[in-house]
């Protein structure tokens, strides 16, 4: 387990070059420079800016420093906002982006996972049709769309919730609802398709047969077996909630890591750029990794620290 | 002896799309403390079905018993709620299934699949008390190093060893009935020869009445007491082990037991049955098996036989057994 701890780090660590090398390269070969649209300065300040951002050092030397900032997470001063450092911006965004997903999370495995199974047990009947139809609208319709949706019919024309920012959990209901409806209607349908198929098997039968009650075949003895792909897909799940965030927080104009993130590429902030893309990619991965050790630990079957079919 | 179960006159129907299968037709038999009754007979006779419909395990729908009785221990168990029908699996009847490789949840602990059914039904044993309990089962069942083996998956297990594991499960709340339903059919031959004899073992240990389910006769032959043999949906002929592999009346059960490949008859073709059984979505009014029945007379066709008892134990469904067809068979004596 330790070895196969340490080779997944290991592993993380060159993807986790990899992201930084390709975002270097994309940033650099963006035509133009943050400081370009700075107005009214002389030729000497342009000139004392550069070599202050390291801006008119070759690209290679750019590269070191940037991978050396990144070793040490000292991203430097933002260029836009020189009075912030970028580790303040993530620093006071990543809260609040954290919480955001983390809701959204819970939200959409807890109502997926309950949707799903009563899906399963009513298979055919009407209660399944409907959770189904909601499941495939909640795929369908972009969160987006369901932000403005919301936004229009629980803010603005029946005033529930408050239209947007983050100050209080009232302030949460909407953007958790609009960022958690997709992922839980994808849970949603794979857990009541496995479920179903779980339900056929030998070892549920025989659960019956030793006279179990109904809740506990179905949460100790199918629930565990029906999760495994629900587990699997949690990482892409995963991505598609973190980069949700981006929109979801600028249309509820929550002040999160994703509005820096969505900034800093229209204004060429390249220490910010960096940093978040390095902090967004590391906590994917790391989340990944977390949902592999999970898959581990659900089924006794996966040895983590073994080849297939040694 | 005291008789522990009657089935009598179960019919169990399953609706499809193509139409309403006739699964059971009428099945009668009585079993015995401490016996083991096989139900021998073909795939899609009806004899998983009819095991099924006694621990009130068909799905319903489709399935649904819609006429008879299962008289266990006074109780009708036709009648019984699906709660009080809990209260009964696994302690008063238990059930081992065909493949280990499949019956075991594959994510959970031996241990934990061996006591939960002990904790289900007996509320206040203490945890020490049912692990105890799960270790003497285990080493009745013939695993060795029992404390260690417990804390494994099936995974970890061979289907011989597994099916061990099924075994102690079914036994482990002392149940007075045990169902198995084609115990050996997944194991290889080595291994069914032991599984089997642990079957006498524990048969001897405990007192237990088995059902066995079964299309194996050599299985029948090695720990039958009594064999009911089934065709289309119906017991066709029931009695002891000697009476049906001696002196089967049944033209079917004869054909049966010819059916077998014998090592002592080298070199000479398999002797089959020939035709097919009948469609059950629409069965025959009479005997289901005259179309491939080589002595089928007129009134076959007509009319179900009536239960000829030859014997106490040996009861056959035929009409060659009535009086009327002795005399004709004694004028012409071409059989």
């Amino acid at each position: 387990m330790l070895k196969y701890i340490m080779k997944r780090l290991l592993i993380m660590v060159v993807t986790l070059w990899i992201i930084v090398t390709l975002t270097f390269v994309l940033m650099v070969s963006i035509p133009g420079s943050p400081l370009n649209e700075e107005r009214g300065t002389t030729e000497q300040v342009q000139k004392n800016l550069e070599s202050f951002y390291n801006l008119d050092k070759p690209y290679y030397v750019q590269y070191l420093l940037y991978i050396k900032s990144i070793a040490t997470f000292d991203f430097g001063p933002s260029i836009k906002q020189p009075d912030r450092t970028v580790n303040d911006l993530l620093g006071n965004g990543f809260p609040i982006s954290f919480e955001l997903g983390m809701w959204t999370i819970i939200v959409a495995v807890i109502s997926g996972i309950i949707l799903g199974i009563i899906a399963a047990l009513r298979h055919n009947g009407i209660v399944d049709y409907l959770a189904m139809t909601i499941a495939v609208l909640g795929i369908s319709i972009p969160n987006f769309v369901l932000a403005t949706l919301l936004i229009q019919q629980l803010a603005v024309n029946h005033p529930i919730f408050p239209p947007a920012t983050w100050s209080s959990p009232m302030h949460m209901v909407l953007p958790i609802i609009a960022l958690a409806t997709g992922p839980m209607a994808i849970i949603a349908r794979l857990t009541r398709s496995t479920m179903l198929e779980v339900l056929t098997q030998d070892y549920i039968k025989m659960a019956r047969a030793k006279g179990l009650n109904p809740w506990k075949i179905i949460f100790k003895h199918a629930l565990k077996n029906a999760l495994m792909p629900v587990v699997t897909i949690m990482g892409t799940l995963l991505a598609g909630i973190l980069t949700g965030t981006f929109v979801i927080e600028k249309i509820f104009a929550i002040p999160g890591m994703g509005r820096y993130f969505v900034e800093s590429i229209n204004q060429r902030d390249y220490p910010v750029i960096m940093g978040t893309t390095v902090f967004y990619s590391a906590f994917l991965i790391f989340a990944l990794f977390l949902v592999d050790i999970a898959y581990g630990i659900l089924d006794p079957r996966i040895k983590l620290h073994k080849k297939a079919g040694e | 002896m005291e008789k522990i179960l009657t089935v009598d006159n179960l019919h169990v129907t399953f609706k499809t799309y193509g139409g309403t299968v006739q699964a059971v037709r009428g099945v009668h038999f009585d079993l015995y403390k401490g016996e083991t009754l096989a139900i021998v007979g073909e795939s899609g006779c009806g004899k998983s079905v009819t095991s099924n419909a006694i621990m009130r395990l068909i799905p319903n729908p489709p399935g649904k018993i819609t006429q008879g009785r299962i008289i266990f221990k006074n109780k009708d168990l036709t009648r019984l709620s699906e709660k009080n029908m809990r209260k009964i699996r696994g302690v008063d009847i238990s059930m081992i299934f065909q493949d280990p490789m499949t019956a075991l949840n594959p994510t959970l602990t031996i241990e934990s699949q061996l006591i939960e059914g002990l904790r289900q039904h007996k509320k206040n044993i203490s945890h020490r008390a049912a692990r105890q309990k799960a270790l003497d089962i285990m080493k009745l069942v013939g695993i060795s190093n029992p404390e260690e083996r417990m804390k494994q998956y099936p995974h970890q297990f061979s289907g011989g060893m597994r099916q061990r594991i099924v075994i102690a499960i079914a036994l482990i709340c002392e149940p007075d009935l045990l169902i198995a339903d084609e115990p050996t059919t997944a194991l290889d031959v080595t291994i069914q020869a032991q599984i089997l004899e642990l079957f006498e073992k524990i048969q001897k240990v405990t007192g237990v009445a088995i059902i066995l389910i079964t299309h194996d006769l050599g299985v029948v032959a090695k720990i039958a007491d009594r064999i009911a043999v089934m065709y289309a949906g119906k017991i066709i002929e029931v009695g002891t082990k000697r009476e049906i592999f001696y002196h089967s009346e049944h033209p079917y059960t004869k054909g049966l037991l010819q059916s077998v490949p014998r090592l002592d008859l080298k070199g000479e073709s398999l002797t089959p049955i020939d035709g097919t059984p009948p469609d059950l979505f629409s069965p025959p009014s009479g005997c289901p098996f005259a179309a491939r029945c080589p002595y089928a007379m007129e009134v076959c066709d007509k009319a179900y036989p009536a239960q000829t008892a030859l014997t106490g134990t040996h009861q056959v469904d035929c009409w060659l057994q009535d009086e009327r067809a002795k005399k004709l068979l004694a004028h012409t004596t071409t059989i």
